[in-house]
């Protein structure tokens, strides 16, 4: 606290909330909606394609899931997927293509600290936290449908 | 004589000299407003080098060397360098002054680090303790990202309120003042307020203008009250990188404490980059102000188009730790008086 400003914390959370400028929601949501739908359709394609090259229902799913992993991790390495996500948001961010840059991303930034404590320690820095939470709530769930079935 | 004046604010008997200065940036700042003043444009963001740490550390470097080359120094007329980063451990500086080979003095400030420096690095040569110091400070965008935020490459969309750290470097040469460069005006720094670290509760580690308003106003107003000033007393009033949105709720906690500032006072942070250049709320880290102050606003000084500026530096003093421990973000302003003397 100051004793020269004549403002206290209160008030001036008060001015902080009134400057606080507004995000295009509209906009924002339109490209979200592009983005998430873009790399869904891109999917959706390969999978039609593995489908169409005889491979059963399942496996395509999966193959088609997999390739967007690579693709995710491939954008990343080339230095594109952060400008997508700037562009479309949570578009694409919760695409299977947004964990894999999750787990891109770190290891990118930590192999110049060496391949074990570097990329091998902060390789989940950011798509760890998910994973665990993840795994809890579909333990606290799992065991809900157990009881109340 | 006392060169203390009021409670924080001292004021120099023999006012040192600022010779001159050196700057190095980045490739997007290169494409900035500021483009004119820059010493020198980092082609691309690595310069050469393996990673943007060391990069980091050779723009600092280059810096120093270049401002002690630039005016015709060599590095034994140095008796000291301050410098800082932001970077753990002062790590950028520590590494370049180890080819520097003259006494170090490590200094961190956050993005306060050029005025803190300028304003120590004064008080050495007026107190009799150097006759020239190199003032320096340098920051990264993508080391500074992955410091205190995200992997560089992860994607996510920055809040309209985040700034976007600077990638620069920029030194000063301070001198006791007698550098009789002939030509017929000098640059110096007459007084120096340092700040108080000033805590107003923010958390948002994305929103860094509003936790160093209060320090840059507290800082500002104790100027004032100290020197018996106000900001008509200024060519130009300028902060270090509040940011557009930290820069209004400084001038609204300014108008509030009864000093009503007009149209001179400026933000490097707003300074460096166009509305264009999509970085929201403006420029931040070290680097911003270093290079604003040691190009633009010398060379606007130079031409006399400005004749007696306050320059606050300011800076956040949170670490990515202590936000996850729930701490808020302590703000800090430290300012110095750069004014041109005519002889």
């Amino acid at each position: 606290m100051s004793v020269l400003v004549k403002v206290t914390p209160q008030e001036y959370e008060e001015m902080n909330k009134k400057i606080q400028p507004k995000p295009k929601l509209i906009r924002n949501c339109a490209m979200a909606f592009v983005v998430g739908g873009g790399i869904c359709l891109v999917a959706q394609i390969l999978i039609n394609v593995f489908l169409y090259l005889g491979i059963a229902l399942k496996e395509a799913q999966i193959l088609g899931t997999t390739s967007m992993i690579f693709l995710g991790s491939l954008l990343t390495g080339l230095g594109l997927y952060d400008s997508i996500v700037s562009l479309g948001g949570a578009g694409g961010i919760l695409p299977v293509t947004g964990f894999a840059n999750a787990m891109v991303s770190p290891a990118m930034d930590s192999k110049k600290d060496g391949y074990i404590l570097g990329v091998g320690a902060k390789m989940f820095s950011v798509a760890g936290p998910v994973i665990i939470c993840g795994t809890i709530v579909a333990f606290v769930m799992g065991l809900g449908c157990l009881i109340f079935r | 004589m006392d060169k203390r004046v009021g409670k924080k604010t001292v004021v120099f008997q023999n006012p040192p000299e600022i010779i001159g200065g050196y700057n190095v940036v980045g490739p997007k700042e290169g494409k900035g407003p500021l483009n004119a003043h820059f010493d020198y444009v980092l082609p691309d963001t690595y310069y050469g080098k393996k990673t943007w740490e060391k990069a980091e550390s050779a723009m600092i470097e280059m810096a120093m060397n270049e401002a002690v080359k630039k005016h015709k120094l060599a590095a034994d007329d140095i008796d000291y360098v301050l410098a800082g980063d932001l970077l753990n451990q002062n790590t950028t500086s520590n590494y370049a002054l180890r080819q520097i080979g003259r006494p170090f003095i490590g200094m961190f400030g956050a993005c306060s680090t050029m005025a803190l420096t300028a304003a120590v690095g004064a008080m050495l040569i007026d107190g009799g303790f150097a006759g020239k110091v190199l003032c320096a400070t340098s920051s990264h965008h993508e080391t500074a990202e992955s410091q205190f935020r995200m992997p560089t490459e992860h994607g996510n969309q920055r809040p309209l309120t985040a700034q976007w750290t600077v990638t620069g470097a920029g030194c000063l040469v301070l001198g006791k003042g007698e550098s009789g460069s002939g030509q017929g005006a000098t640059i110096h720094i007459t007084a120096a307020t340092l700040g108080c670290a000033i805590d107003y509760g923010q958390t948002d580690a994305n929103h860094m203008g509003a936790s160093m308003a209060p320090a840059v106003a507290d800082t500002l107003l104790g100027h004032f009250y100290d020197m018996g000033t106000g900001p008509e007393s200024y060519d130009l009033i300028v902060s270090g990188d509040l940011g557009n949105l930290g820069l209004e709720l400084l001038k609204e906690l300014l108008d509030k404490s009864g000093f009503h500032t007009l149209d001179n006072i400026q933000d490097c942070g707003c300074l460096i980059y166009s509305a264009d250049q999509d970085v929201h709320a403006g420029g931040s880290g070290c680097g911003c102000s270093a290079v604003v102050l040691s190009g633009y606003l010398l060379d606007r000084l130079r031409k006399k188009e400005l004749r007696k500026i306050l320059f606050v530096g300011s800076g956040s003093l949170h670490s990515k730790d202590s936000l996850l421990q729930g701490e808020s973000m302590p703000g800090i302003g430290h300012g110095v008086v750069i004014e041109v003397m005519d002889h």
